[in-house]
């Protein structure tokens, strides 16, 4: 085909945005999926018609793909671990006498 | 929309997949097993073998170009729905169709394909999608068939999906769930109201049961027995209901609502079995199946024509979009 030049130049120059969107106010925006836009703006449009179109989100941000930094899978170990033992960090660590009721 | 239980190979590499297992890492492989057989999740950035990403890109691809092309038996309805209120009905379901086939084309691009490349295997002819879409939609009947039928077929086959072990496809298949009721639902009840008309609109209806019923058996894929890659995706945690179960689970779901229908499936041989509690049902033809998947069905040429002119006429909208955000970034810049 032809046009596979033309198609293949066109889309890959779409950037990649990352969609989160807020399902009411007072919760947080939450990440919902991604999708191809030219710019912020667009961004924006495609996401309420992709990720919103029966009321799910009342706010919602898009962000390009490529400004995350995200934590190594590989690194989950050594990354993670410090907090593993630290078991005096939850409150049902410590034994309260029954009679004190709810704490 | 999609029912298939496809992933049908194309093209050349069919390697057997334990020549390839054999070749991947073994620390990595314990590593990647143990996950699976612990029912946990595979994530984008998490070490796979090239079998599975191959399997997955294939199949979500596959699911993903269904979405798209399913959009155009139904959408020929649009301009022809016979009120407004089932005019905004269609138009909101295709309208999901297509935001389903977006979701799984990202789910696909995390495994480190390309919208471009999935595109362009689709629009050369490459890719195979369901091919329950390469039959055309004669009346207005046949799209509440389509509703009832064939969504309540891919209902059957995504609801398992939501369970995949990978990541990214479980949760499009979780969103696609949540959206595909009201297609077999609005389907069914525009049927209901045929069958509540003349006995033209009956016929009608019956008559578009009649085309469809045997294509939506078949559209669960071959039999168990011919489908060699469903012990290795039943392993991998991809798939997890058989291709003859599932079917199984539509027809027994369905002859029930066909009742209150009150419509005859076109089948002889469809009785209730009271030793195996299911319904036993006739042969499907398999020939046919397999021609109209090898592009022989009656609609092929025409589908993949529309979808491609589609896209062609779509250009200059892409290419004004472009230059548009191009001018505000050196505006940007400049200011």
């Amino acid at each position: 085909m032809n046009t596979k030049t033309v198609q293949t130049k066109t889309l890959s120059e779409w950037p990649l945005w990352e969609v989160f969107v807020r399902s009411k106010q007072g919760l947080e925006h939450k990440h919902c999926g991604s999708l191809h836009a030219s710019d912020a703006q667009h961004a924006l449009q495609m996401a309420r018609d992709v990720y919103t179109r029966r009321q799910e989100g009342v706010s919602i941000w898009v962000i390009p793909s490529n400004h995350i930094t995200a934590s190594h899978p590989d690194d989950k170990s050594e990354f993670f671990d410090p907090a593993s033992d630290k078991i005096y960090r939850h409150p049902t660590f410590y034994n309260i006498p029954n009679e004190v009721g709810h704490m | 929309m999609y029912t298939q239980s496809l992933s049908i190979p194309e093209g050349s590499t069919n390697k057997s997949t334990k020549a390839i297992e054999a070749l991947e890492p073994t620390d990595l492989m314990t590593t990647f097993n143990r996950c699976i057989d612990s029912d946990g999740r595979i994530e984008p950035q998490n070490w796979m073998p090239e079998a599975y990403r191959k399997t997955l890109v294939r199949q979500i691809s596959q699911h993903a170009h269904s979405e798209i092309v399913g959009m155009l038996p139904e959408g020929n309805w649009i301009s022809r729905a016979p009120s407004l209120k089932r005019k905004v009905i269609l138009i909101a379901k295709v309208q999901d169709e297509a935001g389903h086939g977006l979701y799984l084309y990202s789910a696909a691009e995390t495994l480190g394909t390309s919208r471009d490349e999935m595109l362009e295997a689709l629009h050369s002819g490459r890719a195979k999608y369901s091919s329950i879409f390469n039959y055309p939609t004669l009346t207005w009947a046949d799209v509440g068939v389509i509703g009832w039928l064939v969504d309540g077929a891919a209902i059957m086959n995504q609801i398992p999906l939501c369970r995949c072990s990978y990541g990214p496809y479980a949760r499009a298949m979780i969103r696609v769930c949540k959206e595909e009721s009201f297609h077999q639902r609005q389907g069914y009840e525009a049927l209901l109201v045929m069958m509540a008309g003349t006995q033209a609109q009956k016929n009608m209806v019956q008559n578009a049961v009649n085309r469809w019923w045997w294509k939506c058996l078949a559209m669960f894929g071959p039999p168990d027995e011919e489908s060699p890659n469903t012990a290795q995706a039943m392993r991998w945690g991809i798939k997890r209901i058989s291709n003859d179960d599932l079917r199984q689970k539509f027809v027994d779901a369905t002859v029930p609502q066909a009742k209150i229908l009150g419509i005859t499936l076109p089948d002889p041989d469809l009785k209730w079995n009271e030793d195996r509690q299911h319904y036993d049902f006739g042969k499907i033809d398999w020939d046919e199946f397999w021609a109209t998947v090898n592009g022989e069905g009656p609609c092929n040429k025409e589908r993949l024509a529309t979808r491609v002119k589609a896209w062609e006429d779509g250009q200059w909208v892409r290419d004004a979009a472009l230059a548009y955000a191009r001018k505000q970034n050196i505006q940007k810049v400049a200011a």
